[in-house]
């Protein structure tokens, strides 16, 4: 059984992260150099909280498998981020977007976190502000904002479509500063392989250094996982392709509850797949659904070009689904549109796997000149994978695995079950529940990073004993070896298949079947095949070079797929029990009857938390109830 | 498609390294330039050989690590084109490519394709940051900036870090990586207090890294795939003029 202890502050809402901040224990200014903290990740969760905890005073070592922490995943977001400032004096506050995220996320994130989230997400912007990152701006000099899928106030704060890219550079500038003051030691190129636990608590990793291939293990007081999500279980999907979910399941594997994992997000707005060939698919962002219009014609197989479809034989699905939101209808809700409509033979394109992004209207209502502004650099990237201009003819858009929202159980803390080992970003489970809103990931991260952990993490050194420990532990010396067996177990493969290829048909599997939509029978065969393929990989998989000692692309890529391998099973587990419909996460036994999803509160607004129970055990399902005191569990409807 | 790939092979940073020339058929001219290589090394482990080592991670033209030298230019015969936005239709069927890792003193070959663009993050260290903690920030909106001040520092801002620009230099110089990041910051308020210190000690640390000096012949510009303008350039260097000749310390 794990202790799945919350410890959320009792008190008013709006009193509660108050409160905890002054009951924490501190840690005197003096002390705060003699604790060392090992911080893996640097993307946005990871750079802002290693350069804040340095600001502090703490030690601390930063790890990333990336050539540099500039080019973490979350360089990619487009879209934007989210504050409640209310600047655009259009009814937003605190509670609207606490409430808004709640909602977004089908009520299954605990109400406290996202309190908080929302509360310190206007201290995010001004950091950000300061730090010199150049938010688009009204001619006024004052920060501009728009909207975004699933809000009908305009609280997205945005840098041209590159909102992560300059989030990301202003916290890895603040890191590179503390880098220069010696007080962040950099590890690039080095990738976190096992947690080191030592009396129950978190007190280092072991790595290994991509570049010379040495294994080595780092002891510390603490240790923060920001490493990212796993939607590349799923193969083609919109994350980076090195995006993965070894640290986080390998400290599942050491005593990390991980939660709903069956919750991924499947984004509405991408690039169809075009062939066998493809890596990876491609995001449009969001805000591109402020201004484009998404149809299909009404007519099945009807192969004429857009342009030459009547409006009358149009189906603006969503718009006519949803009048209010219309077009900005959540992203569950719009992609599982999309499928459906293609599921109906009214797809668009050659593959018939797309529906029409048309931005007809509104080049006619303001002009090319101003969408241009707004969008031309997605307009461009569009082009350039398509060879389609949008501007003249309609984008081709279709779902794609994009977010999860599952990870390592967390309590308000921020820290997983594992004493001492924190974890924040999208490696957590928190703020999301069962959806993300768009540009609330960014905001998350960086909650975390600068403004949460910082505090919560000192509370934990203040008041933990801990015991001085170094790598001459036993612990470590036990973890190195499993790290270095499963290393050579690894390089011992001769078969006849690439990593990749195994990847890819896994990620078939789950797209198919653990994807936009999910039923027990799918789920059932899901879990039957899984081990198979896994046998497949062991039996048959190969890795070349055969040696660890050197640069090895493709020795890296292995123990990722086995990882995947293995969470695969968990996810799909986790997908068949929760016998109800909510957020991402659709069972197709549980729908209204107007194709809406049919959540089941009285059975499951609680969070699933799997605990490893050894290799060949089936992993258990511990819950922990999600209390709302705030907000009414209403049935999500955004008709 | 056809297309023959040679490809720059070395194993280790103190080996030497050679082009190796490998045909490939049914290229998809859908298919990116990347997707080409998973291609090429997809056969070569069905070989049992080695696949070539290149780094490769957004696929979406903005995490800037993908840079190689295709023919002769780096990122590809596109402008303002990231290698991994390359697409095959680009090429002539029958087409020839070379494949090379940036070629410059400080940035050494790690394996085949990749190499090391760590003295990057060393000249942001030296000062391409705003000194500035979490916690104290006042209100966004306390300072306004023009629109245009803001849209330019976004314009310097959008450099990747890819490093193509010291690849496509005959002098191997680093100037308009450091002057997309000074212009961005200087041309903020909350930038623009600690610029001299900042344009100083950015570009002392571009020499000491073993960056070539700029002699404006522009290549730099030409190739770079977020379309960062020269004029900055020449901004830094009035900059860094007035640091040096104006300011005491
Ligand atoms: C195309 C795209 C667009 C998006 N747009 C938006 C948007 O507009 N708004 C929004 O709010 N969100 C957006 N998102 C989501 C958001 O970008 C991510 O959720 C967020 O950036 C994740 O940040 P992170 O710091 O948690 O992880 P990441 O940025 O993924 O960083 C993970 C870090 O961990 C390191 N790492 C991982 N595993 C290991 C290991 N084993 N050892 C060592 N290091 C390791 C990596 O090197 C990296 O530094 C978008 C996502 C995508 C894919
Ligand atoms: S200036 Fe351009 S070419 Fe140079 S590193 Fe930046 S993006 Fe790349
Ligand atoms: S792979 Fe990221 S820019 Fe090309």
């Amino acid at each position: 059984m794990l202790n799945l202890d919350a410890k959320i502050p009792s008190g008013p809402i709006e009193l509660k992260w108050q409160k905890h901040k002054f009951e924490m224990k501190l840690v005197n200014p003096a002390n705060k150099r003699k604790f060392n903290i090992i911080v893996v990740g640097t993307g946005l969760a990871g750079a802002s909280a290693a350069a804040t905890l340095a600001e502090l005073g703490y030690n601390v070592d930063a790890f990333c498998f990336h050539d540099s922490p500039r080019r973490a995943h979350s360089i990619a977001a487009q879209g934007g981020i989210n504050a409640a400032k209310n600047y655009p004096n259009d009814g937003d506050s605190i509670f609207r977007l606490f409430y808004d995220t709640i909602k977004g996320g089908d009520f299954r994130a605990r109400e406290a976190n996202v309190y908080r989230l929302a509360e310190v997400s206007n201290a995010v912007i001004d950091q950000c502000v300061a730090q010199g990152v150049p938010f688009a701006r009204e001619y006024g000099g004052y920060l501009d904002n728009r909207s975004f899928g699933g809000a009908q106030v305009s609280r997205t704060f945005y840098a041209r479509g590159q909102t992560g890219q300059q989030l990301l550079l202003g916290a890895y500038q603040s890191l590179m500063r503390q880098a220069s003051a010696g007080q962040v030691k950099l590890h690039p190129r080095t990738e976190m392989l096992d947690v080191v636990i030592v009396n129950g608590q978190a007190r280092g990793i072991v790595t290994r250094n991509l570049v010379t291939g040495s294994i080595e293990t780092w002891a510390a007081h603490a240790v923060v996982l920001a490493t990212g999500g796993y939607s590349n279980v799923f193969y083609l999907s919109t994350n980076a392709k090195t995006c993965n979910v070894t640290a986080a399941f390998r400290a599942y594997k050491r005593g990390a509850g991980f939660a709903n994992p069956c919750y991924t997000q499947i984004h509405p707005t991408c690039i169809p797949q075009t062939g066998e060939h493809q890596s990876k698919l491609t995001l449009m962002s969001e805000s591109l659904r402020n201004d484009g219009r998404v149809w299909v014609p009404k007519q099945k197989g009807d192969k004429r070009p857009p342009a030459q479809i009547p409006e009358n034989e149009r189906d603006y699905y969503l718009e006519r689904k949803y009048p209010s939101f219309g077009n900005l209808a959540p992203r569950d809700i719009a992609s599982r549109s999309a499928k459906e409509v293609c599921d109906q033979n009214l797809g668009i394109g050659p593959n018939g796997n797309g529906v029409y992004l048309d931005f007809a209207d509104a080049l006619n209502r303001v002009g090319a000149k101003v969408i241009g502004e707004r969008y031309g650099n997605l307009f461009e990237m569009y082009e350039r994978i398509t060879a389609d201009d949008p501007y003249k003819t309609p984008m081709r858009i279709f779902p794609a695995p994009h977010y999860t929202m599952g990870g390592l159980w967390v309590d308000y803390n921020l820290m997983s079950t594992i004493p001492g080992l924190h974890v924040i970003g999208e490696a957590n489970f928190s703020d999301h529940g069962a959806n993300r809103l768009g540009a609330s990931a960014l905001m998350q991260g960086l909650a975390d990073g600068y403004f949460i952990l910082p505090y919560t993490i000192g509370h934990y050194l203040a008041s933990a004993q801990l015991s001085d420990v170094d790598t001459s532990h036993s612990e470590f010396a036990a973890a190195l070896a499993d790290v270095q067996a499963r290393n050579a177990k690894l390089l011992r493969l001769k078969g006849k298949r690439s990593v990749d290829s195994i990847h890819r048909e896994l990620g078939q599997l789950m797209w198919h079947n653990v994807g936009m939509s999910r039923n027990a029978a799918g789920l059932l065969q899901t879990l039957q095949r899984i081990p198979e393929l896994r046998e497949e990989f062991w039996q048959n998989a190969i890795v070349l070079p055969a040696s660890g000692e050197e640069f090895n692309q493709e020795l890296e890529k292995a123990g990722r797929v086995a990882d995947f391998l293995e969470f695969a099973e968990l996810l799909t587990r986790d997908a068949l029990e929760r016998r109800e419909s909510c957020g991402g996460h659709f069972r197709n036994e549980y729908q209204q009857e107007d194709g809406e999803a049919k959540r089941d509160d009285k059975n499951y607004a609680h969070v699933a938390v799997w605990e490893h129970k050894g290799d060949d055990k089936t992993p258990e399902r511990n819950i922990e109830q999600l209390k709302y005191e705030n907000v009414a569990l209403v049935t999500r409807s955004y008709k | 498609m056809k297309i023959t790939l040679k490809i720059w092979r070395q194993k280790k940073a103190d080996t030497k390294g050679k082009l190796v020339a490998y045909d490939l058929n049914n290229i998809d001219p859908k298919q990116s330039f990347l997707e080409t290589l998973d291609t090429l090394n997809q056969q070569l482990i069905a070989k049992g050989e080695e696949p070539v080592a290149f780094e490769s991670d957004c696929r979406e033209g903005i995490c800037g690590v993908c840079g190689l030298y295709i023919s002769g230019t780096a990122h590809g015969p596109l402008r303002e084109t990231t290698t991994c936005q390359l697409h095959m239709r680009t090429f002539k069927d029958g087409e020839t490519i070379t494949v090379e890792p940036w070629r410059a003193k400080p940035f050494k070959v790690i394996k085949d394709l990749v190499v090391d663009r760590s003295p990057f993050d060393r000249i942001i260290q030296a000062g391409g940051f705003v000194s500035v903690n979490a916690g104290n920030a006042p209100d966004g909106n306390i300072v306004p900036i023009s629109k245009k001040a803001a849209d330019t520092a976004m314009d310097a801002a959008a450099c990747i870090g890819c490093g193509a620009c010291v690849a496509a230099c005959k002098n191997g110089s680093a100037m308009l990586f450091v002057a997309a990041k000074v212009a961005h910051l200087a041309h903020l308020p909350q930038g623009s207090i600690e610029g001299q210190k900042r344009v100083r000690a950015m570009i002392a640390q571009m020499d000491a890294e073993g960056f070539g000096s700029c002699t404006n012949t522009y290549e730099c510009g030409a190739v770079c795939p977020k379309g960062i303008s020269v004029d900055f350039i020449a901004e830094m260097n009035r900059r860094w003029l007035g640091a040096t000749l104006f300011d005491s310390k």
